[in-house]
């Protein structure tokens, strides 16, 4: 038996490249799905707040039936259900061919829409935190609805919503983990695979868990960070 | 002479139609989309209707519901029990107590419960020898025993936090109050703490159920025969999308349901709140 130092080194003869790599992958999905996920999140809010009841009603479908999913289902349902609808369309305009869908991409377009889902509902209760007024005010120095949203109200909104987002992004670095049910090489599947070979599926699943856990506190910090200087451009009141 | 008082009728004045305002245009275009999926939806279940593939996989179904059920259900009781050690360590002044719950919770926070799951199916045979001679081998050796510890211990971190925030929330005063009408402390937390913690943990402990709900569908990847396992095997075997189809709506429906029904509790539990 090799030691356990072999088996977690660099290199051809330990796996701590090949779960790097992973790392990598895990990093970067939700480091991609994040920017998606908070414009699409936005938006949703933007429809649940509206005046408007065809706008809201059309929010809250999105919201009830993505947060009623569990992230694995959702991942299947794009992975496989992306796959078919494309496999038909192409085989309607050219027989004989036949596509892949990337499992990032599909991984990516799951987490955003769960992602999305949850962010909504933290902009919209962000939404209900500023005052009518800050609306009047903008309106009544001239600037339009889309100046005033931008100059007035976003900049509020993000302080507000920043520790609920903060919290979801903790989230979506875990929910990252249920990818490798679809075959993409994140740390849940390369510490997998190294578990299977070498038979020592504690040492690396465990390993596993700590590399999440190191990633959360990174986040962690780096949040803080970002409070910290939020709070500081805060005008005081 | 009597004075007629003629009554007018002034109508109110109609309300004016509602404009088609840019707002509206993109709302009703929205929900004709989602019309559209839902009516394709239909359609495709209805033309994918397949009395073979139901007969045969929709008792499968009913018995990965009643396990993901069991699951969800059982692993809510224990961790609740699991969790009040948990919380009561989290506040206790004595350092080491609080630092072990603190890095209990951490690391059943911070880490996916997928890779817990698999910490303690896969993992735990790195001990078998060691289990086999302590005679929990049997124990570990089974997916099932081993999701149910592993949800048990996760959302025992997760009701930890929810149960200390809300006896937390309760102000210092009433406990005061309880030691001054000379209770003991487990007598004030029983009368005076926890009616009133209870009701500000209702809608987390709620939410903790229905993440419970969704989260179980991962216990499929460790060959638990749940809905989701279910729907795997069903998808595999027939290649027949609608598999996934149907195991949504039974998800929806269950998660709607709870929702539903949990803020139904909250509102009658909290109508002497209302102001």
């Amino acid at each position: 038996m090799s030691s356990y130092w072999t088996l977690i080194s660099w290199g051809p003869e330990g796996w701590l490249d090949d779960i790097f790599h992973g790392v990598f992958i895990t990093v970067a999905l939700a480091a991609a799905t994040l920017p998606v996920g908070l414009a699409i999140g936005f938006f949703v809010a933007l429809a649940k707040q509206s005046r408007e009841p065809t706008l809201r009603l059309a929010g809250n479908i999105y919201t009830t039936i993505f947060r009623g999913l569990p992230e694995l289902l959702t991942l299947f349902l794009v992975y496989y259900g992306v796959q078919i609808g494309i496999q038909e369309l192409v085989r309607f305009l050219q027989p004989g061919a036949s596509v892949e869908v990337n499992s990032f991409v599909s991984g990516m377009v799951a987490l955003g829409v769960v992602f999305s889902s949850y962010a909504s509902e933290v902009f919209l209760s962000a939404f209900k935190a500023i005052p009518r007024g800050q609306y009047e005010g903008g309106y009544s120095i001239g600037l339009t609805g889309g100046q005033t949203m931008r100059l007035v109200i976003l900049p509020q909104l993000v302080r507000i919503a920043l520790p609920g987002l903060a919290n979801l992004w903790l989230i979506l670095l875990k929910d990252t983990a249920i990818v490798s049910a679809i075959g993409l090489s994140d740390i849940l599947r390369q510490t997998g695979i190294a578990a299977r070979v070498t038979r020592e599926p504690f040492l690396f699943f465990g390993l596993a868990a700590l590399l999440y856990l190191v990633l959360a506190i990174i986040s962690s910090i780096g949040i803080n960070q970002v409070e910290r200087a939020v709070s500081q451009s805060e005008a005081k009141r | 002479m009597t004075a007629v008082t003629h009554t007018v009728d002034v109508d109110d004045i109609p309300p004016r139609a509602r404009e088609w305002t840019r707002e509206r245009i993109v709302g009703t275009s929205l929900l004709g989309l989602w019309l559209i999926v839902f009516i394709a939806l239909v359609v495709y279940l209805i033309t994918a209707w397949n009395p073979e593939l139901f007969q045969r996989w929709a008792p499968a179904y009913w018995n990965g519901l009643v396990t993901t059920l069991q699951l969800v259900f059982v692993s809510i009781i224990l961790g609740a029990i699991l969790s009040i050690p948990v919380a009561y360590g989290r506040m206790s002044k004595n350092r080491v107590a609080s630092a072990l719950a603190y890095a209990y919770v951490y690391f059943f926070r911070g880490t996916p419960l997928l890779a817990q799951t698999f910490l303690i199916y896969y993992g735990l045979g790195s001990f078998r020898l060691q289990l086999e001679t302590v005679g929990l081998w049997v124990f570990f050796r089974e997916a099932w025993y081993c999701a149910i510890l592993a949800f048990t211990l996760n959302t025992a971190a997760y009701q930890a936090e929810i149960l200390r925030g809300a006896i937390q929330s309760v102000p210092k005063g009433q406990w005061e109050g309880g030691a001054a009408l000379g209770l003991h402390n487990l007598q004030i937390l029983r009368k005076v703490i926890l009616p009133q913690a209870l009701i500000v943990a209702l809608r987390p402990y709620g939410n903790e159920i229905i993440l419970m709900i969704k989260g179980s569908a991962i216990v499929a990847l460790i060959t638990v025969p749940d809905l989701m396992g279910q729907t795997r095997l069903a998808y595999s075997r027939s290649f027949d999308f609608q598999t996934y189809l149907w195991a949504a709506l039974i998800y929806l429906a269950i998660v709607e349901a709870l929702r539903h029904g949990i803020e139904w509790i909250e509102r009658s539990l909290t109508r002497h709140l209302v102001r």
